[in-house]
């Protein structure tokens, strides 16, 4: 049962970072996603001080409004002040980052908190807080309905505005000429990245988020040209990633968080020689095949 | 006044992207049913203008009228075709994905694609001469056939005026003169389109209307009568090298009138 929960929570992770990294990858802005899953720890510290506990919703509300903010100065750094965007990103983030930890570090005995945590979590103790009724029955830990409730939101929202998000990822000027606001997506979307992020970093940690928002979609995007099918196999591939990651774990009997990244690049590595094998034998046929199409009728 | 037959009105805009103006006070004025083409330098700001009436750049001052309105109340009646080069190839789409994208302004905020969008995009594809190419990744086009699906896409808009920016850059003969007769087909259906151009070889083959510019506005109005060798030189000013091949391409090449063609 233990490792059933631990998978479970591992793959709503995966799928949910995952549907929301594969509009990141595609707007080349994999490393925001990096920035916001770091910046968020100032806002998680300062909600925590201001009411005092340890409230979901008191958390998320400070830490979203943090990975606004950061979305917010990197774009400010870049588009108005004219700073490469990578530098952007980079001095943004690292800053935030250590403004957070200096926070834990001065109010340690306060914040119930610790840096270790924030960074590669402990998926693992997932199970330890689980729900419990009134009746005394174990519902399972808390974080999978956290989780659970996170990714109704996350597919409902790329199903209900699919158009919105496809159409301003390919071609923001274009969007913006039919009347589709670039800027309110951009930061809807970099807004549900921040609250994935804070749901998730008590159970896996930062830098395993950053796995599933950018390992799986990468792969998904290595294996297929159209944009549904890339979404549908970020989940599968999640999935994978979450169930071999744990077992791999299990059996050597070491990090969960590290075996699932690991088993991400495996995944990563392994479709990256099936495709470039794969395009040279294509190339063959296109070069076979491409000499009629040249007659393209007019 | 506004005349009634005219499509757009810019007044005295000004757009400046940090404080150097891209462009400074234009003012013009362009008649329903013309093919009008833009020319002018690098950097003369041809996009910028585009783009700006397009409301994706924000204006610094003056005012853009088209129909007499607010783009917010006409965005359904006019189409914008951006730089093929200005988006990522490798997106992953069809080329059926795409042009369906021509439709999205017309579609609600929650609506999903009818029966009757797809025969629209069909149809469109049908136009350009790529409806073989409907299930094509759009990464494995030709430029040609990239620019083909571009003008599908404003065509699914099913607009009155339509914005094209550097619709001939970098494709093939047969894929430019493909376009060229459709938009001269629209023409003739009385919509209006705006082309930013860089052959000045064309432009009197092309274009019955002109729009000259190098940051400020140097000349426009039909072109038989503004496409001077003055106008150029004015337009160009030193920057033209090729000033003298310009001449002799005028002195030689009698002008072709779009019924002949």
């Amino acid at each position: 049962m233990i490792s059933f929960w631990i998978i479970l929570t591992g793959a709503l992770v995966a799928v949910s970072a995952g549907l929301l990294g594969c509009f990141l990858v595609l707007r080349r802005m994999s490393m925001v996603g990096d920035a916001i899953s770091h910046a968020v720890l100032p806002g998680i510290v300062i909600a925590f001080l201001i009411s005092g506990n340890r409230e979901p919703l008191t958390i998320l509300i400070g830490a979203s409004t943090l990975g606004l903010v950061t979305t917010f100065i990197i774009e400010y750094l870049h588009k108005k002040a004219k700073v490469q965007g990578d530098a952007a990103i980079g001095v943004t983030y690292t800053f935030l980052f250590a403004v957070g930890v200096i926070l834990l570090s001065l109010f340690a005995g306060q914040v119930d908190i610790d840096q270790d945590c924030v960074l590669y979590g402990e998926i693992a103790y997932v199970p330890i807080d689980t729900l419990i009724t009134a009746s005394g029955m174990n519902l399972g830990p808390r974080p999978v309905y956290l989780l659970g409730g996170l990714l109704i939101v996350i597919v409902s929202f790329i199903i209900f505005f699919y158009k919105q998000l496809s159409l301003t990822a390919f071609d923001p000027g274009f969007a913006t000429a039919i009347g589709i606001s670039t800027v309110l997506w951009h930061y809807l979307l970099m807004g549900l990245v921040s609250i994935t992020t804070v749901v998730s970093f008590q159970s896996v940690g930062a830098i395993l988020i950053i796995n599933f928002l950018i390992g799986p979609p990468s792969i998904a995007y290595l294996i297929t040209r159209s944009l549904k099918r890339m979404l549908i196999y970020t989940v599968i591939i999640g999935i994978l990633i979450a169930f071999f990651g744990y077992q791999i774990a299990a059996y050597f009997d070491v990090s969960v968080a590290g075996c699932m990244a690991v088993t991400t690049g495996i995944i990563f590595a392994a479709c990256f020689v099936y495709t470039s094998y794969n395009s040279k034998m294509k190339k063959k046929d296109i070069v076979m095949t491409q000499i009629p199409q040249s007659a393209e009728t007019v | 006044m506004m005349n009634e037959n005219s499509v757009l009105k810019v007044n005295s805009l000004t757009v400046g992207y940090t404080r150097k103006p891209v462009l400074w006070g234009i003012d013009f004025e362009i008649p329903r049913g013309k093919i009008v083409g833009i020319v002018g330098p690098n950097g003369a700001g041809k996009s910028t203008l585009l783009k700006s009436i397009m409301g994706v750049i924000p204006i610094t001052n003056g005012s853009v009228k088209i129909f007499d309105q607010s783009l917010d109340e006409v965005r359904k009646r006019v189409s914008y075709v951006p730089q093929r080069e200005s988006v990522d190839w490798d997106f992953p789409a069809s080329v059926f994905d795409v042009v369906m994208m021509g439709r999205y302004g017309r579609l609600g905020l929650l609506n999903r694609p009818r029966k009757a969008d797809k025969e629209v995009v069909l149809d469109c594809l049908e136009k350009v001469g790529m409806a073989d190419f409907a299930r094509r990744q759009i990464s494995q086009l030709s430029g040609g056939q990239q620019q083909r699906v571009f003008i599908a896409r404003a065509l699914a808009q099913q607009a009155d005026f339509y914005l094209l920016d550097e619709p001939f850059a970098g494709v093939d003969a047969a894929t430019e003169e493909t376009i060229i007769q459709l938009l001269r087909k629209m023409s003739e259906e009385n919509k209006t389109l705006i082309v930013v151009h860089h052959d000045l070889q064309s432009v009197k083959k092309y274009f019955d209307w002109i729009i000259m510019l190098n940051v400020n506005l140097v000349a426009h109005g039909p072109t038989e009568t503004t496409f001077t060798e003055e106008n150029i030189k004015k337009t160009y000013g030193g920057k033209l090298t090729l000033l003298s091949d310009v001449r002799n391409i005028l002195a030689n090449t009698p002008y072709p009138t779009k019924e002949n063609k």
